[in-house]
């Protein structure tokens, strides 16, 4: 089998790759200000767990992905506190940072960004 | 691979080969709580009542819920036979006497209960205390495993608090109560001994701190222990010199008592707990956290220290919640 055969998530690295960027990942988005306060009320531990969801899907891995979840999940903070496209543009940008700091190759990181792009109007309840 | 019987909610059921014990579950409309079926959003945590459960099932719980045999039904192909539990068991009560009452400070008691049934408990856990008419509330264990028929409380009196002002108030050596099994999470287990430990605690908090610095002296844990007990001021405070003296006794323990509000005096530091642990430790990674008392602090301290670096599985959290009014 030739490496191109491989699934994206394969490529990657699978569960263990998953594990080793949710931290990183959720460090990342807590610290930054642009969108740390959608996260103030909610509990660490389950957040992780949803972040792990959120990275597997992106990963390319195995899931239950449902755009009816995901804007249903959403919607309180479209609603209430104003999330917009800046804010996912900026979760986007520290996956991708995320990703390069686990020295993952660009062309790897292109196709989970693309992933993610493709939740943005479920996230954004439109 | 072959057929498994899985009690469950009094029922029987059968998984079968090659079929996950939430499939079984879901396919006889036992009432289950699932999300993502991949051992991701531990939705579908269950526990085992006959023994450990398959290693593989309990992939990613934090040790203390491994430790009690919680596992993922999502995740679990059985091996044998299991009997689980889905909703939280029945509370068992036991009945106590108690056999101290002192003060810790002007708002805090200390009670010592001696139990007719030995307790088998883990430093930092809590019960519930039930008085005779049925009234309940939460209280750490503030001492360690040695003393299994023995357990002492730290209760602080809340303004308009039924259970705290009775027990103040009325409650006396020799009266009896009932106690409930230990329930909780936030423990120490010998294991790792190498990690170093932080823990912060405000006001009462520092009972299940104290229990579990004790137990983890007691185990020689190998690695540094420290512990920053606050409050808003000097008069929330207590056990400052019993914990000093531990301090000078042990190498590795370290204490430091703080307040948030007017004047610190020598060997206080003035600052909230968690904001001067925070300080004196900028890095966490690897660390083991125990975090005890006001809601707030719990929840702000669990952003910092997984911020500083320490996993979230290695972060032991007990907010004390309150029926009444305030607490600092």
């Amino acid at each position: 089998m030739s490496e191109t055969t491989a699934t994206l998530y394969e490529q990657l690295g699978g569960e263990a790759a998953v594990n080793a960027a949710v931290d990183i990942f959720y460090r990342k988005v807590l610290s930054d200000h642009r969108i740390n306060r959608f996260f103030d009320n909610t509990d660490m531990d389950k957040q992780a767990a949803k972040q792990k969801s959120f990275l597997t899907m992106a990963f390319g891995g195995p899931n239950n992905y449902s755009g009816a979840d995901m804007r249903q999940a959403h919607a309180h903070l479209v609603k209430k506190l104003g999330l917009d496209d800046t804010h996912f543009d900026a979760v986007v940008e520290n996956l991708a940072a995320t990703l390069q700091e686990l020295n993952v190759p660009q062309n790897l990181i292109n196709q989970v960004a693309a992933i993610a792009e493709s939740t943005r109007n479920d996230v954004l309840d439109r | 691979m072959s057929m498994h019987k899985i009690s469950v909610n009094d029922r029987d059921i059968i998984c079968e080969s090659g079929e996950t014990v939430l499939d079984a579950c879901l396919r006889e409309n036992i009432d289950i709580p699932y999300g993502c079926r991949q051992g991701a959003c531990q939705s579908c945590m269950v526990r085992s009542l006959q023994g450990p459960p398959p290693l593989a099932a309990q992939d990613g719980l934090k040790e203390v819920l491994r430790h009690q045999h919680h596992f993922l039904a999502c995740l679990c192909y059985p091996q044998q036979d299991m009997a689980i539990s889905i909703s939280s068991p029945t509370e068992f009560f036991t009945e106590a006497t108690v056999i101290e009452k002192s003060l810790l400070n002007a708002e805090t008691v200390q009670l010592t209960l001696q139990c007719k049934e030995t307790m088998d408990y883990y430093a930092g856990q809590f019960v519930n205390l039930k008085r005779a008419d049925g009234l309940t509330r939460s209280y750490s264990i503030a001492n360690n495993r040695l003393h299994a028929n023995k357990l002492s409380f730290h209760i602080r009196r809340l303004a308009g608090g039924r259970f705290s002002e009775w027990a103040h108030q009325e409650l006396n050596v020799g009266d009896k109560l009932e106690v409930s099994d230990p329930q909780g999470l936030c423990y120490y287990l010998p294991t790792s001994q190498e990690n170093n430990l932080l823990l912060i605690g405000t006001g009462s908090g520092l009972a299940p701190l104290a229990g579990i610095v004790s137990e983890a002296l007691h185990h020689g844990h190998k690695g540094a222990i420290h512990l920053f007990h606050g409050s808003r001021e000097m008069d929330g405070l207590y056990w400052i010199e019993e914990m000093q003296e531990l301090a000078s006794q042990y190498a590795n323990f370290h204490y430091t008592a703080c307040v948030s509000r007017g004047d610190a005096p020598d060997g206080v530091v003035r600052g909230r707990a968690n904001d001067v642990a925070m300080t004196l430790l900028p890095s966490l990674k690897g660390w083991r956290l125990y975090l005890c008392g006001h809601p707030d602090m719990v929840h702000q301290t669990k952003r910092q220290a997984f911020l500083h670096g320490a996993a979230l599985q290695d972060i032991h959290a007990d907010a004390f919640h309150v029926a009444s009014a305030t607490l600092d």
